[in-house]
């Protein structure tokens, strides 16, 4: 690990005014700290944010407010996240294990990097590691890898649980940049595309800083489900996963959120297929339609063909148990 | 025998005014030289950490980099809690910072002041063993061991939080600690014993 300097600003201007592209935030350092050790990242600085930044969960008009210090295993017990938005807790529950929820900050989540295993071997080449060297895992090992939205300069997923939930339901990213301004950012756009800069994983500001993450009031807090499929029942990063919502109204769907995780470079939301839900009755026929809609467009890579059988299942499955789990 | 002593000679001649050249080399060079391997390589940045660890303070001069893990183990001596991946994959190294359980490979000392650190060295009341400890001895659950004080300070916390009320909840709370020897059905029932 690269030598760096450490300390810890009392609060988000001086925060803001030591941060420059050589420094870097830490929260619960599960990942940051991981990438260090790897010498992926190597910061000359190390700001400790955790007592800059809010770690509480509020009440935000008719929504709620998680400040960007909440530990993901505060999401899980907290009792307004538990009654008004527990698709989130769910998915929260589904990633990493206890001990690292303990540490995670909801900030750090949404930033986590890929898990593409070229990203993490400095030998290879690796665009998102270091631009211009190439993509590894386009023909070689990429069965955990996307299957739509990517392209031949990057095929990584983002690896989150939570935020497959968060885009689900539309949240918010507040930031402030380095002069103090703030920008909300729509969850679906916060994270990106390969697009030309596959280094990039998000669209926060550069040196910007994530202050919480809003949710608005909604009506999916009681026909939801969080399905996560892995290579095995718990601390595995998913190789498909969906977070399914029907907002059920005189045994119609009203309104529908589907989205994904490990299938891009970012969550994925399925608007087709919510456009097709919405109106029809909740019937098994809907639901396998739906899920048709889903896998028409995914381009499997060489190793993860069995990723759209599987994506077609999980989407029926979440579906189904959005009314009777 | 002679040209054995005779080439040590020579040799030794050799050797001395190589060193006496070394010697010679102006501080000025040598600080040019520090300054490039600076450059190159950052030199490392150490600071005076007060930490408290069961219950007792420590006052340890550490690199930045150091993580709560390798205080412990390197610094401190404490070598109940064990390094298995250093990467957040193992569950090993589980400490209780402030009551909850995290990984000690992915905590930097340096976020530690202010905080109480508990390890396996710390849970036993003197010489009469936490009951989950007991737990472990009674139920088999262990065979080499290695994993143990992680899943020991797992298993305490896992209680603590009230995730046993099934075989499945105590097995998905305790998926962040494996066990290579396969002890997991002994952990389960350790667990379900003491949340008894
Ligand atoms: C073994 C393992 C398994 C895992 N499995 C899963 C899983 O199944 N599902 C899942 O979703 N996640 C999983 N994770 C990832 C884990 O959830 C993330 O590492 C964690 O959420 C990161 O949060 P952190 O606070 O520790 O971030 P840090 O490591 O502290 O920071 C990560 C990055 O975010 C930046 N940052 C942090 N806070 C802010 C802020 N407020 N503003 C701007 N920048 C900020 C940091 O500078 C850094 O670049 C796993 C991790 C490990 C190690
Ligand atoms: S998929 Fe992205 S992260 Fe993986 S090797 Fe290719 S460029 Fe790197
Ligand atoms: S040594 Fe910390 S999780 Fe493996
Ligand atoms: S007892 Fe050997 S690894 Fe668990």
């Amino acid at each position: 690990m690269k030598p760096f300097t450490f300390s810890k600003p009392e609060n988000l201007g001086k925060a803001l005014s030591i941060k420059k592209d050589t420094v870097q935030f830490i929260a619960g350092g599960t990942n940051l700290l991981d990438l260090m050790k790897k010498n992926i990242a190597g910061p000359d600085a190390v700001l400790d944010i955790t007592t800059a930044l809010s770690s509480k969960i509020e009440q935000q008009g008719k929504g709620v407010r998680i400040g960007a210090m909440v530990r993901n295993s505060a999401i899980t017990t907290d009792k307004t996240i538990l009654s008004k938005y527990p698709l989130v807790a769910k998915a929260v529950l589904a990633g990493a294990s206890p001990q690292i929820r303990n540490m995670a900050s909801t900030a750090g989540n949404l930033l986590q990097r890929t898990r593409c295993p070229y990203f993490y071997d400095i030998t290879t080449p690796c665009n998102k590691r270091k631009p211009g060297s190439g993509c590894s895992a386009i023909n070689g090992e990429n069965r955990m890898n996307a299957i739509v939205g990517y392209n031949e300069q990057c095929v990584a997923v983002h690896p989150s649980d939570l935020c497959v939930a968060l885009a689900a339901l539309d949240a918010t990213v507040a930031t402030t940049d380095k002069n103090k301004k703030q920008l909300s950012i729509p969850f679906k756009d916060f994270h990106k595309l390969p697009g030309d800069t596959p280094q990039l994983d998000n669209n926060l500001p550069a040196n910007a800083i994530i202050t919480s993450v809003d949710i608005a009031e909604n009506p999916f807090s009681k026909n939801f489900y969080y399905l996560k499929l892995r290579d095995r029942d718990s601390y595995a990063f998913a190789l498909v996963s969906v977070a399914a919502a029907l907002h059920l109204q005189d045994n119609h769907i009203a309104d529908a959120r589907l989205a994904s995780g490990g299938v891009a470079h970012k969550p994925w939301r399925w608007y087709e297929a919510e456009q097709y839900l919405k109106g029809k009755a909740p019937s098994a026929s809907t639901f396998s339609a739906a899920a048709d809609i889903v896998i028409k467009d995914v381009k499997p890579l060489s190793n993860n063909g069995f990723k759209k059988s599987m994506l077609r299942g999980a989407v029926e499955t979440a579906l189904q148990n959005c009314l009777t789990a | 025998m002679n040209g054995k002593q005779s080439y040590s000679r020579r040799f030794f001649l050799k050797t001395s005014g190589a060193l006496a050249v070394l010697a010679a080399i102006p501080a000025s060079v040598k600080a040019l030289y520090n300054e490039a391997k600076n450059f190159i390589v950052p030199p490392k940045q150490t600071f005076p950490l007060p930490v408290s660890i069961n219950k007792k303070m420590y006052k340890v001069t550490v690199d930045t980099r150091t993580t709560l893990l390798d205080l412990l183990r390197e610094d401190l001596h404490l070598t109940g809690t064990k390094k298995g991946c250093d990467h957040g994959q193992c569950g090993a190294c589980t400490v209780h910072v402030d009551g909850e359980r995290v990984l000690s490979c992915l905590t930097l000392a340096a976020m530690l002041p202010g905080k109480e650190v508990t390890t396996i060295e710390g849970l036993a009341d003197g010489e009469k063993l936490h009951p989950m400890q007991q737990a472990f001895i009674e139920c088999d659950g262990f065979q080499c061991g290695y994993c143990t004080p992680g899943q020991i300070m797992s298993a305490v916390a896992c209680v603590k939080e009230g995730h046993t009320s099934s075989v499945a909840e105590i097995k998905e709370f305790m998926s962040g600690n494996l066990c290579r020897c396969g002890a997991y059905n002994g952990i389960v029932e350790s667990i379900q014993k003491v949340a008894k």
